[in-house]
């Protein structure tokens, strides 16, 4: 298979990822968008370093998917916290929309 | 065309869907349910390109644990009753066109880079057995920070999502009141 279809396949899907952040405001949503992004890198990653072992041979390739099994643990924990802030902004503002997060502002 | 394709098309074709889905669904629990239906849709990806490890991991880690916390916070916040604020079809309009044109420049930037052949349905440095001998050898001392971030993680999320007692202050109440009239909404 060719790498440039999982290359546009990952553009696509980060695309999409980046829309929605722009477009969406409820928060929730807008962190589901990232962990999209998230994932279209991920392919990417899988997609590369199985292309280099077909070229290279061997167990080449073993780090592209060692760093996918990373960006998965981070993404995780970023999750966890994230939502924490999240229950946060819904217990002080009663909404989740990132337009009540202007404070900073005033 | 073999089956290998065929399978690759269908499953970039329902990523793409699922992911579109995600973004468009006016429900957030429908969008969660659509991400979980992207995320079997790249595991599907991961088995073609036989990264059974990374397959079964981005099912249990990503569609089990991290989208029932999405799903328990959507259900916890009781987010139909919400006000919705008026809509911006501006904002959608210019989200759009700047996404377009992120998505024209990179394809163009990456049409004309090496017909390189990634494989697919061999190979086995997929296998738990080659990717654990690098992990624990190789990489040991990361995996050993990332319990240590885990850890941290934890407790900060303790420390934020913590209750103080009583949440809904008159002052607070009054704060909230005061943004969404600047804000042109109706009040509680």
């Amino acid at each position: 298979m060719d790498i440039r279809y999982y290359i546009f396949l990952s553009i696509a899907l980060f695309v999409i990822g980046i829309v929605g952040v722009l477009t969406r405001r409820n928060a929730i949503i807008i962190f589901m968008c990232i962990e999209l992004m998230l994932n279209a890198v991920n392919l990417l990653l899988v997609a590369f370093s199985k292309m280099h072992m077909l070229a290279k041979g061997g167990a080449n390739g073993t780090e592209g998917q060692l760093f996918v099994f990373f960006i998965m643990v981070v993404a995780a924990a970023e999750v966890s916290v994230g939502l924490a802030i999240i229950v946060m902004l819904y217990r002080n503002t009663r909404s989740v929309d990132v337009n009540f997060l202007n404070r900073l502002k005033h | 065309m073999g089956i290998t394709q065929i399978l690759f098309y269908i499953l970039a074709f329902a990523s793409l869907f699922c992911a579109v889905a995600v973004i468009t669904s006016k429900n957030p629990v429908f969008s969660v349910i659509w991400l979980i239906a992207t995320f079997f849709t790249i595991s599907g990806h991961y088995i073609l390109l036989n990264a059974q490890f990374l397959a079964v991991v981005n099912i249990i880690v990503y569609a089990g644990a991290i989208m029932v916390l999405f799903l328990f916070v959507i259900m916890l916040m009781n987010l139909d009753k919400n006000l919705e604020l008026p809509k911006n079809r501006w904002i959608r309009l210019i989200g759009a066109i700047s996404g377009g044109c992120l998505l024209l420049v990179l394809i163009a930037a990456l049409r004309t880079t090496d017909a390189n052949m990634t494989q697919l349905g061999g190979g086995n440095i997929g296998l738990i057995k080659n990717l654990g001998d690098v992990l624990f050898k190789q990489y040991v001392v990361p995996f050993e920070l990332s319990s240590i971030l885990f850890l941290s993680a934890m407790v900060g999320a303790v420390v934020i999502g913590k209750s103080e007692g009583k949440s809904r202050t008159p002052e607070a109440d009054k704060r909230v009141a005061a943004a969404r009239a600047s804000m042109n909404v109706k009040s509680l």
